[in-house]
Formats: C-alpha cells, sequence, structure tokens
C-alpha cells in the first residue's frame, strides 16, 4: 500500500515538474535569446517578466479553438494530443535519481524510442487533417525528415548500448560510474544531439514550420489551446531530448558533492541552454541539404561508430 | 495480466475490422496503427517486450509513417472516397470472409483441442533474442540481409537520375542525346516530360 503511494507521488511528481519546466522554458528561451540579441525580451509581466507565461495561458484558453470547416475533425483535435502523450510517456522510463524513476523496464531505451518515432504522428496528421496547402507541406517535410532522422538517433545511440550491455536506462547510467560515456562515444554524443534537434523539430532544422515560407507549416490552422499544445509539446521535447543526453552520455545522476537529483538537473539545464544557443546562432538550412546531409553524412558515421565500438568491445572483453 | 492481454487482442482485432471498412485512407491507416500498438501490447503481455519495442519503432513509427507519407503526397479528397465506395461492394467481401472464417475454424479447433502456453510465463528479453538470432537463426539473419542488400540495390536502381551534364557538355556533347531515347530503367527522370535536346 505504501508503495504504491509513492508511485502515485513519483508519477505526479515527475508529470508536474516537466510540464512546469516545459512551460516555463517558454520565458527561459525568450530572456535568453534577447539577452544574445542584446535587447531586454518579456519583462512587463511580475518581476524579470516571470508570470509572462501564466499570461500567455490565460490568453491561450480564452482564444476562439477555431477549427476550419474544411479540416478533418477528428484527426485534427487527435494530432496536438499525440505529441503530449508521447512526449510524456517517454518521462516514465528516466531515472532521474536513484529511486525516483516510474518505471524501469528491461527495454527501456527502446520504449523511449519508440514512443518519439510515434510522436512524428502528430505533426504528420496536423499537417494532413488541415487541409492547407502549407500545412500539408510542413506536415511532408516533417515525415521526410523525422524518417530520414530517427534512423541515425537510433544507430547513434547503440554504441551506449553495446558499452553498457543493456537497454535499461538505470542501468546505463550505473554503468557510467567510472567514466561518463561522452568519452568513448563522442562521436555517437555527437550524432545524438543532431537528430535529437531534428526531432524536436527546434530552429536549425525547423524545416516543417519555416516561418519565412510556410507561414507556420504544420500548425498553420491550430489556434488556442491546441496551438499551446504543440507549443508546449515542443518544449516538453527539448526537456526530453536535454534528459536523455544527461542519462545517457553525462552519467545521469552521478557527480561529486551534491544531491543526485541536483547533479541531474544541473546538466539537464546546461543542455537546454546549448539548445537555445542553438537556435539564437544557427540559420536553417533548405530542406534538401538537410535530407542529404542526414543520409549521406550522418548515417555513414553512426554506422561507423557502431561497428568500431563493436569491434573494440568484443576485443576487450574476452 | 490475462486482462490486458484479451483487452488489448480484442482492440487489435476491431481495429483491424475498421481499418478495413473505412473508405478514407488516412482512417484506415490509423485504425492499422492502432492495431499494431495493441498488437505490441499483446507481445508484451506473453513475455516477449524487445519484440514489442520492435513492433512500435519499426511497424507503427516508421513504415505506417511512409505509408500516410505516400498518402498525403497523393492527396486524395473526396474523389477518392467516392471512388473507394463504388469499389467496396458487399459482394467483395464474401471472398476474404470465406477464407477468414477457414482460419477462424481453425482457431477454435486448436483453442479447443490443445492447451497454448501459459501468459506470462517466461518473459524472452533482449539479450535472449539476440542470442537465438545470432545462434541457431544466424542463417535466417544472413538471407534477410541479403534480401534487404537485394531491395536496397533495387529502389536505388529506380530511383537514380542520370546524371547531371555540366553547362559545357551540353554546349559540345548534346547531338548524341538528340536521339530522346531513355536509358533504360530510369523510370524517374527529372525533366523527361520536356522535348529532348531544346537547349
Amino acid at each position: 500500500m505504501n508503495e504504491a503511494i509513492i508511485h502515485v507521488i513519483t508519477v505526479l511528481g515527475v508529470l508536474f515538474v516537466v510540464l512546469n519546466i516545459a512551460a516555463g522554458l517558454i520565458w527561459v528561451e525568450r530572456r535568453l535569446l534577447a539577452l544574445w540579441q542584446d535587447r531586454y525580451g518579456p519583462n512587463r509581466v511580475g518581476p524579470f517578466g516571470l508570470l509572462q507565461v501564466a499570461a500567455d495561458t490565460v490568453k491561450l484558453f480564452f482564444k476562439e479553438d477555431w477549427i476550419p470547416p474544411f479540416a478533418d475533425k477528428a484527426v485534427f483535435v487527435l494530432a496536438p494530443a499525440i505529441v503530449m502523450l508521447t512526449a510524456l510517456m517517454s518521462f516514465t522510463m528516466i531515472p532521474v535519481a536513484p529511486g525516483i524513476q516510474i518505471s524501469d523496464l528491461n527495454i527501456g531505451l527502446l520504449f523511449v524510442l519508440g514512443m518519439s518515432s510515434l510522436g512524428v504522428y502528430s505533426v504528420v496528421l496536423g499537417g494532413w487533417a488541415s487541409d492547407n496547402k502549407y500545412a500539408l507541406l510542413g506536415g511532408l517535410r516533417a515525415a521526410a525528415q523525422m524518417l530520414s532522422y530517427e534512423v541515425f538517433m537510433g544507430l547513434s545511440l547503440m554504441g551506449v548500448v553495446l558499452l553498457a550491455g543493456s537497454f535499461r536506462l538505470s542501468a546505463i547510467v550505473d554503468a557510467q560510474r567510472h567514466m561518463w560515456f561522452v568519452v568513448p562515444q563522442f562521436l555517437g554524443f555527437v550524432l545524438f544531439m543532431i537528430a535529437g534537434v531534428a526531432e524536436t523539430r527546434r530552429l536549425p532544422f525547423d524545416i516543417p514550420e519555416a516561418e519565412s515560407e510556410l507561414v507556420a507549416g504544420f500548425h498553420s490552422e491550430y489556434s488556442g489551446m491546441k496551438f499551446g499544445m504543440f507549443f508546449v509539446g515542443e518544449y516538453v521535447g527539448v526537456v526530453l531530448i536535454s534528459v536523455l543526453i544527461t542519462v545517457l552520455f553525462f552519467g545521469g545522476w552521478l557527480g561529486p558533492g551534491l544531491v543526485p537529483i541536483a547533479w541531474f538537473l544541473i546538466k539537464v539545464f546546461a543542455f537546454i541552454g546549448l539548445f537555445i544557443l542553438l537556435r539564437a546562432s544557427l540559420p536553417r538550412p533548405r530542406f534538401d541539404q538537410l535530407m542529404s546531409w542526414g543520409w549521406k553524412l550522418m548515417l555513414p558515421l553512426a554506422l561507423c561508430n557502431l561497428v568500431v565500438t563493436g569491434a573494440i568491445v568484443m576485443a576487450t572483453r574476452r | 495480466m490475462q486482462i490486458v492481454f484479451y483487452v488489448a487482442a480484442a482492440m487489435a482485432i476491431f481495429a483491424t475490422l475498421m481499418m478495413l471498412t473505412r473508405l478514407n485512407a488516412v482512417h484506415a491507416l490509423l485504425y492499422l496503427i492502432v492495431s499494431l500498438l495493441a498488437v505490441s501490447v499483446v507481445f508484451f503481455v506473453i513475455g516477449a517486450p524487445f519484440v514489442a519495442a520492435l513492433e512500435v519503432i519499426i511497424y507503427a513509427g516508421a513504415i505506417m509513417v511512409l505509408f500516410i507519407f505516400v498518402v498525403m503526397l497523393l492527396n486524395l479528397g473526396r474523389k477518392a472516397i467516392d471512388q473507394e465506395s463504388t469499389w467496396l461492394k458487399p459482394g467483395m467481401w464474401a471472398g476474404p470472409l470465406i477464407l477468414a472464417a477457414v482460419l477462424a475454424a481453425e482457431v477454435a479447433f486448436l483453442a479447443a483441442h490443445a492447451a497454448g502456453p501459459e501468459i506470462g510465463g517466461q518473459v524472452i528479453g533482449p539479450r535472449a533474442v539476440g542470442i537465438a538470432l545470432y545462434g541457431p537463426y544466424l542463417m535466417g539473419v544472413e538471407l534477410a540481409s541479403f534480401l534487404l542488400l537485394g531491395a536496397l540495390v533495387g529502389a536505388y536502381h529506380l530511383g537514380v537520375r542520370p546524371r547531371q551534364k555540366t553547362v559545357k557538355e551540353k554546349d559540345h556533347g548534346n547531338r548524341s542525346d538528340e536521339s530522346g531515347i531513355a536509358p533504360s530503367g530510369d523510370l524517374v527522370r527529372a525533366g523527361a516530360d520536356r522535348p529532348a535536346g531544346t537547349s
């Protein structure tokens, strides 16, 4: 009984923290971007503009939640739910600290990869259901981009799995007691980072929504809280990728001195900051550049990384 | 665990039936995705978590995205649905129904006569699957890789474009190209609909 209560508290706690960090990131990102672009950013609502997110949320709730008459209604409503659902489901496998983990399946990493591959549907179906040519183009781009980047995203992680000898995420963290996997798997880390940015559709890879060419891409027709779901879902994705990088390559909660959860949060926020800095500094590539880069450069590199890691693991385990 | 199994199995059957009877291609694909996810839950419950994960990643997450991608490219609208409804007459169902009935009878016979394996008995993890694949079933893995390599080469052959000529080559060497006969095998050729040799 006691265990069940602790379990429920963990679930609600993780949900609460993730959603709040994701929403809070909207403010953090706008302030940081402003800092790097030499302006103020939102600083009017509350101290330092901290309540900006609350104001935005209230505004979104009172906006007209419009479904275009030409849209496919059921799919149109379903699409924004998928993005939140799949991203939040992935957090069930994340080992935050010893004992703070909702579920520790022996296929944890595969589960996360599976959820991220299902997340594509939100964008694709949102673009299709809107029945608008810009949205459709955005959806098409999203489908092609996600498919090509998912392939080497999975492959880039297999080196980590080889070294740890398990798909279980807590076991992967435990295997990094002596050395973080970023050292032997630096190439894997770089590849995963790039694939992660592409998975979350963040700026260098925000081809599906490319405001300057496609209005707003796949969510052109969305308004009110449905748009809010896409918006916050993107930040949940950013948190998820930062968390995964921390767990898989930077030793999760491991670290000297501080309590485990503090180390975990410090590392995660460092990567979130890096994500925002990427957005502030990189231009958007053309779509064909993105695709050929993914298939012709990243995929062979990921395969090489896997083969070399496998050979070294084979040679040293004997 | 038994209840989870039966609910997931019932969902898989229901979603597949819905998939077969939908007229809108994307709706049909969505039901197929639900069906695949339900099958994945079934795999998980009967003790094959690795297969369950692969079912989600490969079938629901990759292959179905490609299907939806193609359907989106075709941009089917109201007309396609009308056409589909004229094709899907009740008479069409007779053949598949007979075949399905034979299978259902077989399943019923087996269920009545032989006791199947217990649900949630032995859990087979990723390690055991790997050892089995690269041990006794190594030959199967190798044959599958032959097949995939063949498919890859074939897809490349169909998708490759003839080499783009540089400006210099176009000026001097387009005489031989004027016959307008495409080299065999390139079904997808950029600008193939333009008359040849108009430069």
